[in-house]
């Protein structure tokens, strides 16, 4: 465990140091802020449109508000989670570094954890810069806090699980570059599996839909906590980091 | 220290590392020599559990590379041909995460990293960033992540490569001035680096294992099958080089002889022969056709040449004579 945080930490720096973490805070701010400009802008005009009709629409901030804004950030996320994690094997294989860490007295599942950890904290200081705005709401209206962070839970599993498919595509290669881009297509394909269900409901088209990420993030946006969907994020992030110590591994007899 | 058995590491087209036996015994120092894609490395990645070999054993220190690697990786300090700098750090920071990783606790840490950061005089870039660094002091601070846990074995993979002269020499005084404390191999394609660092040598070639034995045995033995330097004088008046050489070569065993060296009234020549007792009988000759034997000595053999003559054609089944692994 203390090789984990030592790993963790070493990584949070690295991404710290260089302007990679600032970068991504920045355009996640500024892509978030615009999403939620938008949308208020668009429920605000709503809401100033019933009343010009003069009756009075129920209108829900958490609805209206939050539950698209949430599903907005969770495909944000898909296009940024590949920059996040397309250095954390590339890179050390690369520099030859990874003969540090394979011979140091640690286990690789420490070396992983601590590296995937050290992704899942990056993406969570996104997300609560990302919370600024919904100050806010909360300081405007009296939207439900609980869908809130019930949302938010949902949005840090659904990364976990991507960072960790994106881990295990930087153990393959010594090419960021090709890890970043691997990592970016399968995010996009478990994202647009989902959209064979509007036109198929065969058998295969719901495994399909069912396989794809976005498809579980639904009723965390709704602000239902379904373990259904939470079980499905957990066993991605265990696949995910279960390959990653296979790919390790193999790294000793392939060299 | 250090015992190896049948190692063998082959990948799927061709054999890196077949089948090579040797020892390492305690505070020697030892040089693992060979040309460029010998296996030198594979090996060395075996032995620091970077890599897992296809057959065969390897125990540090009294454990298996493959069974006990968490104890191996404890007692091994490892310095990669490329040293393993993150270039996002700098040289305390990173000789401080090193240390942790090895298991180090604060306080030991603070110590050892005063420490080695004197040993390897890398005191005054103790604050600059990795990736600034100049090549040398790249390799030291390599050398001083190596040696930061104080391990029983060190394994240097070329640890003098892209150096110049000046910090080769640095490097190789300390590398020699932690002999003692520190279990050595370290790797290299430079014959003189072995000659003037190393007690032992260790040569392999094409993954096969060559020699082992000291370095001063190995001279020895090719100096028995090696050249003489032979002068001969006339007291008085001239000598007929041509006529001293073609006597040279009656005597049984030598196989060439060579003029090196003409002056009015001597000759110095090169005698190759054969193992044997040719020093006798060339000195012979040379006094009963009344001239004077000036200087009768073996020619100085380089590793160089042991070298070539082992992984040379010439010597194409050397191994059979070759001294059994582990001999001191």
């Amino acid at each position: 465990m203390r090789n984990t945080w030592i790993i963790c930490r070493k990584e949070l720096r690295s991404y710290f140091v260089s302007p990679v973490a600032y970068l991504l805070l920045a355009m996640f701010a500024v892509i978030f802020g615009f999403f939620f400009w938008n949308i208020l802008g668009f429920f605000v005009f709503r809401g100033m449109e019933s009343q010009m009709r003069g009756q009075m629409m129920p209108m829900n901030v958490n609805e209206e508000v939050i539950r698209p804004l949430l599903s907005n950030i969770s495909v944000i996320g898909l296009f940024l989670i590949p920059m996040i994690t397309m250095r954390l094997f590339a890179e050390e294989k690369r520099t030859g570094t990874i003969e540090l860490l394979a011979t140091s007295p640690v286990s690789d599942v420490e070396v992983i954890l601590g590296k995937w950890l050290s992704a899942v904290v990056l993406y969570a200081s996104m997300l609560l810069l990302t919370a600024l705005n919904f100050l806010f709401i909360f300081r405007y209206g009296h939207p439900d806090w609980k869908p809130l962070v019930i949302g938010y839970l949902g949005l840090l599993l659904q990364a976990g699980a991507l960072l960790a498919i994106g881990t295990f595509i930087s153990t393959l290669t010594k090419n960021q570059i090709i890890a970043g881009a691997a990592t970016f297509g399968v995010c996009l394909l478990l994202w647009v599996l989902e959209w064979v269900s509007g036109y198929e409901t065969a058998t295969w088209a719901r495994v399909m839909s069912y396989m794809s990420v976005i498809t579980h993030f639904e009723s965390f946006s709704k602000g239902l906590l379904d373990s259904k969907d939470a079980v499905f994020y957990v066993t991605l992030i265990f696949l995910g980091l279960f390959l990653t110590a296979r790919s390790m591994e193999s790294l000793r007899w392939r060299s | 220290m250090i015992t190896v058995t049948d190692l063998t590491k082959r990948y799927a087209r061709h054999t890196a590392v077949d089948h090579i036996s040797f020892e390492v015994h305690k505070g020697q120092i030892v040089g693992f020599l060979g040309p460029n894609g010998a296996g030198k490395t594979t090996t060395m990645r075996m032995l620091t559990c970077f890599l897992s070999p296809t057959s065969g054993t390897a125990t540090v220190a009294g454990f298996d590379v493959l069974e006990q690697s968490f104890e191996v990786k404890k007692r091994i300090g490892y310095l990669p041909e490329m040293p393993p700098l993150y270039p996002e750090m700098r040289t305390a920071e990173y000789l401080q995460f090193v240390g942790s990783l090895k298991g180090l606790s604060k306080t030991e840490l603070a110590k050892r990293i005063d420490y080695v950061c004197e040993r390897c005089a890398i005191l005054d870039v103790k604050d600059k960033l990795l990736g600034k660094l100049s090549k040398g002091y790249r390799q030291r601070v390599g050398l001083a992540q190596a040696i930061i846990h104080n391990p029983d074995v060190l394994i240097l993979d070329e640890p003098t490569s892209g150096l110049d002269p000046k910090q080769i020499n640095e490097t190789r005084e300390l590398i020699k001035s932690l002999a003692g404390d520190h279990t050595i191999i370290l790797s290299t394609h430079i014959l003189p680096e072995v000659e003037q660092t190393c007690e032992q040598v260790i040569i392999i070639n094409k993954g096969k294992l060559v020699a082992t034995d000291s370095v001063s045995n190995l001279q020895n033995r090719a100096r028995g099958a090696e050249s003489l330097l032979v002068e001969v004088g006339a007291r008085n008046g001239l000598i007929d080089p041509v006529k001293v050489q073609s006597r040279l070569e009656l005597v049984s065993g030598v196989t060439r002889v060579a003029l090196k060296n003409k002056r009015d009234n001597r000759s110095v020549f090169e005698v190759e022969s054969r193992k044997g007792l040719v020093r006798g009988d060339l000195a012979r000759v040379v006094v009963e056709a009344g001239w004077d034997l000036n200087e009768l000595r073996p020619a100085a053999v380089s590793l160089e040449e042991v070298f070539l003559q082992l992984t040379g054609d010439a010597a194409a089944a050397p191994t059979e004579e070759t001294v059994p692994a582990g001999v001191k």
